[in-house]
């Protein structure tokens, strides 16, 4: 697979993204690019670098101590105006006290009142927070699945099954390879929880002679909650295999350990 | 990289490794808003609580949102928009007045003797008024790219071609 990178960079794809302008998945297909070509990268950090100078120069200069009040109000979020009295005029001392009384009752009503109000205004706050965290949450967690599934219904998507072998015949596993991207999905659904210390193994494998080549690792096997991974593939694979490994991977695959197997079809 | 390991510190609430930010980008939030206020002392005080906001919602930012200053930007922005909204401007997004940046920069308005526009005029030298107001909706006024098509009656297309050599002529400015 090879991209045009240059006219990647001139459709101004970067100065959109670096704006915000961009949709969240064209925004995680800007940063999927940075990661594999340096140069998309260093652009990008030139755009940002040129919207700063343009942005800090029409800044009024924050004060001196500008970070030193803001470290004052990070800890303490909620604030109580505390409520005061000092009325003293009086008609007689009787009334007074009286009235004072009232006064101290009427005023401690209204400290309680505002003081649940604000608590109460504090909590409807932080649960929108919440919600608003959940709602952006799901939709990145949705625009990652999207364009998952697209890579998976993509045409030139080839689906082998990897059967279950010896060590472990009710396993099962499937692999989604698109070969014009050389790219493999492995859906590893139907493997058991790895052990601790070792590591689901992924080969390409050439039948005549057999020759396994290592494509990677499904790491991090019990975090992943849709158990699709995303691998390289740039070879001619004949079949796929999956071997439990130590920890990190080895060399070539640990045969009594092949969990599953699978022949790739014309 | 050092700017991904400063994030990750700030979203474990690592208050040096805030100030850090602070230093870095207090002076972009605070351009963004007094462009869109034109209000110095009111856009250092919203500066100010842009920034208690970005530590409260620390955890929300991840990179699918972009690069952490367009995040942060953004916050900024809608921030002060809030604040002409709440103004009783009843402006919606695409009715603010649409020349702030291009009027700063042609009659050298000088917001109050506050902010000092060679920076601005060095910057945007030689770029065309197009060029201005592109880049006073995009990264000023937060316009998504549908936005601005739709505000410049121009094709997706030809918006993003102008915008790469606008930005150019700012690099080529800044050399």
């Amino acid at each position: 697979m090879s991209m045009e990178v240059d006219k990647y960079i001139a459709s101004g794809i970067l100065e959109l993204y670096v704006a915000g302008a961009l949709t969240p998945e064209q925004n995680l297909e800007v940063q999927h690019y940075a990661l594999q070509y340096p140069e998309i990268q260093k652009e990008i950090e030139a755009i940002e670098l040129a919207i700063l100078k343009l942005t800090a120069s029409v800044s009024p200069k924050m004060p001196e101590n500008g970070f030193e009040k803001i470290k004052a109000e990070l800890n303490n979020t909620i604030q109580f105006t505390p409520v005061q009295s000092k009325r003293k005029a009086l008609w007689t001392p009787y009334l007074g006290w009286a009235a004072s009384i009232i006064l101290a009752i009427g005023l401690f009503w209204l400290y309680s009142e505002n003081r649940n109000l604000k608590s109460e205004i504090e909590i409807s706050s932080q649960d929108k927070l919440r919600l608003e965290e959940t709602l952006s949450n799901t939709q990145e967690a949705i625009v990652r699945k999207e364009s998952l599934l697209e890579q998976l219904r993509d045409q030139n998507v080839t689906v082998i099954t990897l059967g279950g072998q010896t060590v472990s015949p009710s396993s099962y596993a499937k692999a989604y390879w698109n070969r014009e991207d050389s790219k493999v999905i492995i859906d590893a659904q139907g493997l058991p929880e790895p052990p601790a210390g070792y590591t689901y193994q992924v080969w390409s494998l050439k039948l005549d002679p057999l020759t396994p080549t290592s494509i990677g690792l499904l790491n991090d096997f019990s975090g992943e909650n849709d158990k699709l991974f995303v691998l390289e593939n740039p070879n001619t694979s004949e079949a796929f295999g999956i071997t439990l490994e130590p920890d990190g991977g080895s060399e070539s695959p640990t045969l009594e350990q092949l969990y599953t197997l699978g022949a790739v079809g014309r | 990289m050092e700017l991904d390991s400063l994030i990750q510190q700030f979203q474990k609430k690592d208050k040096t490794a805030f100030a850090t930010l602070y230093q870095m980008y207090a002076d972009n939030i605070c351009g963004v808003i007094n462009v869109i206020l034109k209000d110095p002392e009111r856009s250092q005080e919203l500066c100010h609580d842009v920034f208690i906001k970005i530590w409260e919602k620390s955890d929300q930012y991840d990179t699918s949102k972009g690069r952490f200053f367009t995040w942060i930007i953004n916050i900024a922005r809608n921030t002060a928009i809030d604040e002409l909204r709440s103004k009783s401007h009843k402006n919606q997004k695409k009715n603010l007045s649409v020349e702030t940046l291009v009027g700063i920069y042609e009659n050298s308005e000088d917001l109050n003797g506050k902010i000092d526009t060679i920076g601005l005029q060095s910057l945007l030298k030689g770029l065309k008024d197009k060029c201005i107001l592109l880049i006073d909706l995009l990264y000023f006024k937060g316009f998504t790219q549908k936005e601005v098509a739709k505000e410049l009656k121009t094709p997706i297309g030809t918006i993003k071609t102008r915008l790469r050599s606008c930005i150019s002529e700012i690099r080529k400015n800044m050399a």
